[in-house]
């Protein structure tokens, strides 16, 4: 049961890293610019978590994540304007939460149905394809509510045809603004940790293996009697809710809401890539890790901002000619022995 | 006679997509790998015009000139430094990832050199074009040349890979590198000259691109990069002639969508595009296809 | 009773025909031997009998249920198994596990137990750990349940295939080429392992072989094919000593 044990040590990690920064927080050792970074810093590990789940364990790679997070944060942030003046808090957050993931889950079971027909880098530059496609229609969306009802329109806030009392909701590409600020770092939180708790469950249960079966030899994972449609659009579904689930608290932490290239184009995929492959590709909990130090630490030195790109990129290259290319493996493991060799998929 | 204007503007932006694709589809066809990075060398190309043209003042065909050079020595050391090692990977994810990372690597680079405000680029060509039916229909210079470089780049390719030994030994590579190298064919040599060829494409795509559309950033060739290596899916990947098929028509589709449907959403539409070719035809128009052996 | 009967099987590539008139009866605890020269068609035999390829003519029948139609997963489920040539294990997942995909079929419990770890879960990864040793003990791979698959040396690989094919519960185990790539000492152990297979489960084995001294050893039927036809088909001996495949073989 050494599995176990290995999933309670991530729980840990996320835990002790809680209490160190609410401790440092009360005790005013918390600068007010590194308290704003908390919340996105677990967002974006919930993002890497669910990544993780797309590329290391179910082995295909997605550069369009950034589009479910982009659904569960409109879908979600709409219910919550919607609903502000009818719903206390508590619930209207538990069913914005629901309402987004739910969103995202649809979105990533709809997508994978061509998606997940395809392959390796056609597979990727899909999910670009559909990640650019949400952006830019959530970009010409118009949603605006009356006493009437909803109106929708793909041109302009004018074409809604809206009574005089009428509120635009979703307004093009300026997006949704007003959202309620109802993210906060414990909720933050608990939100990853229900991600790790899914995905590491998943990893160590008979669905996970026929998964990573799948990933590690599709036809004999066929000849072995495992569905292979059927499991990696699971594995496809949950991590496009768990990004959907990202995308809840990215809406619920800003008050303007729009479907920028900054935050939800395929560079911002890329970049979410980026810490999956520096955490191990695969490595759920490296994911984490990665995840938080690559936001926090340029934001902190600031000069490092500008090399970050350029640093983040050589670093991906190194990494992946380090840990996969057929040469360097063999020199490490004449020079290493075998046991420095990439561990595989572990969770 | 308008939308003759925006079919021939279509035609135009559609040959940048077909050289592009060339490219694209050789590296994919022969390497087997999708080289992300593609559009950023049109980037590249396009600052070093720039940077020869409107910093040195040097003359437009010797900073194209110039570029081509440099784009070809960029190509092959992308492939001989990031792509070459990782061939015969575990995980074909490895070398896509890695070609992201070249990318990110290039348009960084450009950012810290150049920085990140658009740069206007003046065009390559002086010409000012032709016009027709007093001067209701104008076709400019610039799309003239365009269309007109697509078809002679075209044409030469296709000769290349029919009549020369070079040419012939890359088509072997492309079915089976194993066979290739039995056959006494250096494939390594063979892909370094693949690559070579489309960085030398990008440069003169980059060139065409920035005298049609004047704004230079480090992300200028990223979308058209991304968009070339859909009509080179949407021709049939592998395929010469599909990758000019497929330009042409996605960048006709383009304009006219922008056009008559929405500016906003022809990106859409362009991806849409892409989604629905992978659904009905994988193979595109002029594709084979390629099935694992058990 | 007849376990496997194959009749007037064919398939062609563009106008090749690679398995022509195929005909092929198994009787159940049989070990069959599939012998030809290369590109014979006998791994395009394997694909037809567990759904890779559909024939354009013939059917298959299991245990007189006729899985000529079905795709590889439900012919899994009705009883056939394989290893494959260039062996296809879950190489980045541990041996113990590669076993456990193999038994997901019989051990079930929900998708949201699994997620959550909750109702039948526990008891049934029990189950299926004890299972999956107790394969493992039969192929002497217990003591390395928790190495990767790709770590293990060759001859192991392919026991731990046999190993993960068996999980499924087969009627039917077919082995293509199982000593390919083996040197003398790993032959004879493999031997050996599909002779405990044989005895432990009393399986009915189909497989594919180049190596002569193999199939002498071990097969007590052969059908030799040549050019995607049956050349000659019964008892090993007779087969061996009949001058077509001989010539066959010899050039």
């Amino acid at each position: 049961m050494k599995k176990k044990y290995d999933n309670l040590i991530t729980y840990g990690i996320v835990i002790l890293a809680f209490i160190i920064f609410q401790v440092l927080a009360a005790t005013g050792n918390l600068s007010s610019h590194m308290r704003g970074l908390l919340v996105p810093m677990t967002y974006y590990a919930v993002i890497a978590v669910a990544l993780n789940l797309c590329v290391g364990i179910l082995g295909e790679l997605s550069i369009g994540h950034c589009g479910f997070m982009c659904i569960g944060a409109f879908t979600s942030a709409f219910f919550s304007k919607v609903t502000q003046n009818v719903l206390p808090t508590a619930p209207r957050f538990i069913l914005a939460f629901v309402v987004g993931i739910a969103f995202a889950a649809l979105f990533g079971f709809l997508i994978g149905i061509p998606v997940l027909r395809l392959k390796g880098d056609y597979l990727a530059i899909v999910t670009l394809a559909f990640g650019e496609i949400i952006k830019t229609v959530i970009n010409a969306f118009y949603i605006g509510i009356d006493k009437h009802g909803l109106h929708f329109s793909l041109k302009n806030a004018m074409e809604l045809g809206m009574e005089p009392d009428g509120e635009v909701i979703v307004n093009g590409a300026m997006g949704i603004t007003g959202t309620p600020h109802d993210a906060n770092f414990t909720i933050s939180i608990v939100v990853l940790l229900l991600a790790l708790f899914v995905v590491q469950n998943l990893v160590n249960s008979r669905d996970g293996r026929a998964i990573m079966a799948i990933r590690d030899n599709a036809i004999a994972a066929e000849a072995t009697g495992i569905n292979i449609t059927k499991y990696k659009m699971l594995a496809f579904v949950i991590s496009a809710a768990i990004a959907g689930a990202a995308g809840v608290l990215y809406s619920h932490n800003i008050t303007s809401l729009t479907a920028s290239s900054q935050y939800f184009g395929f560079n911002a995929s890329i970049m979410i890539l980026v810490y999956v492959v520096l955490g191990g590709i695969g490595n759920i909990r490296g994911s984490v890790i990665a995840a938080c130090i690559l936001y926090v630490l340029p934001e902190l030195l600031r000069g490092l901002n500008t090399y970050r790109m350029l640093i983040y990129s050589i670093i991906l290259i190194v990494m992946m000619i380090v840990n996969w290319s057929p040469k360097v493996i063999d020199w490490r493991k004449k020079t290493f022995g075998r046991f420095t060799v990439r561990k595989g998929a572990k969770a | 006679m308008s939308f003759l204007t925006y079919l021939i503007s279509g035609l135009s932006l559609g040959s940048i997509y077909a050289i592009i694709a060339l490219g694209y589809t050789m590296v994919y066809g022969i390497a087997k790998m999708l080289n992300f990075a593609h559009g950023d060398f049109i980037m590249v190309g396009c600052y070093i015009i720039f940077s020869v043209t409107a910093s040195l003042g040097g003359n437009p065909l010797l900073g194209i000139l110039v570029a081509v050079v440099l784009c070809t020595i960029l190509g092959i050391t992308t492939e001989f430094v990031a792509y070459r090692p990782l061939r015969g990977a575990a995980s074909p994810l490895a070398v896509l990832i890695t070609a992201i990372g070249v990318s990110y690597f290039l348009e960084n680079v450009a950012l810290l050199i150049f920085g990140a405000d658009i740069k206007s680029f003046s065009s390559v060509i002086s010409w000012e074009g032709l016009s027709f039916a007093g001067g209701q229909l104008r076709i400019q210079g610039v799309t003239i040349v365009t269309i007109l470089i697509s078809v002679l780049v075209l044409v030469v390719l296709q000769l290349f890979i029919k009549k020369t030994k070079q040419g012939q030994a890359m088509l072997a590579v492309a079915e089976d590198k194993g066979a290739a190298t039995l056959m006494g064919i250096d494939v390594n040599k063979t892909i370094m000259l693949t690559f070579a060829i489309g960085s030398a494409l990008a440069a003169i795509a980059g060139a065409l691109l920035c005298s049609a559309y004047p704004s230079l950033s480090p992300y200028t060739g990223a979308m058209p990069g991304i968009k070339a290596f859909v009509a080179a899916v949407l021709g049939g990947i592998g395929s010469i002639p599909g990758a000019m098929i497929g330009g042409l028509v996605l960048g006709i589709v383009e304009i006219l969508s922008k056009t008559y449907i929405s500016s906003q959403l022809s990106d859409a539409i362009v991806f849409g595009i892409l989604v629905i070719v992978l659904l009905v035809k994988p193979t595109g128009i002029l594709g084979k296809k390629i099935q694992e052996k058990v | 009773m007849t376990l496997l009967d194959v009749n007037k099987l064919s398939i062609s590539f563009g106008g090749l025909r690679a398995v022509d008139d195929f005909n092929l009866q198994i009787e159940k605890g049989e070990l069959y031997g599939l012998i030809g020269p290369n590109g014979a068609g006998k791994t395009t035999v394997f694909n037809l009998l567990t759904g890779v390829y559909k024939p354009n003519e013939g059917i298959i029948k299991l245990d007189g249920e006729d899985i000529t139609r079905k795709n590889t997963v439900q012919i899994n489920q009705a009883g056939i198994a394989r290893t494959f040539q260039n062996i296809r294990l879950f190489k980045q997942m541990s041996v113990i596990d590669n076993v456990k995909v193999g038994l997901s079929e019989r051990f079930k419990y929900s998708t949201l137990e699994g997620v959550l770890h909750v109702g039948k879960y526990r008891k049934v990864e029990k189950e299926m750990n004890e299972e999956a040793m107790k394969l493992l003990k039969v192929f002497d791979l217990d003591g390395e349940k928790d190495t990767l698959a790709s770590n293990l040396p060759y001859g192991k690989q392919r026991k731990l295939e046999i190993a993960r094919a068996m999980a499924t519960n087969p009627k039917l185990l077919l082995l293509d080429e199982p000593a390919a790539g083996m040197n003398p000492n790993e032959t004879k152990e493999l031997m050996d392992t599909i002779s405990l297979v044989r005895k432990e489960f009393g399986m009915t084995i189909l497989l594919i072989e180049h190596d002569m001294k193999l199939v002498s050893g071990i097969c007590e039927k052969l059908t030799v094919l040549n050019f995607g036809r049956v050349l000659c088909q019964g008892e090993t001996k007779e087969v061996l000593a009949n001058p077509e495949v001989i010539k066959a073989y010899l050039g």
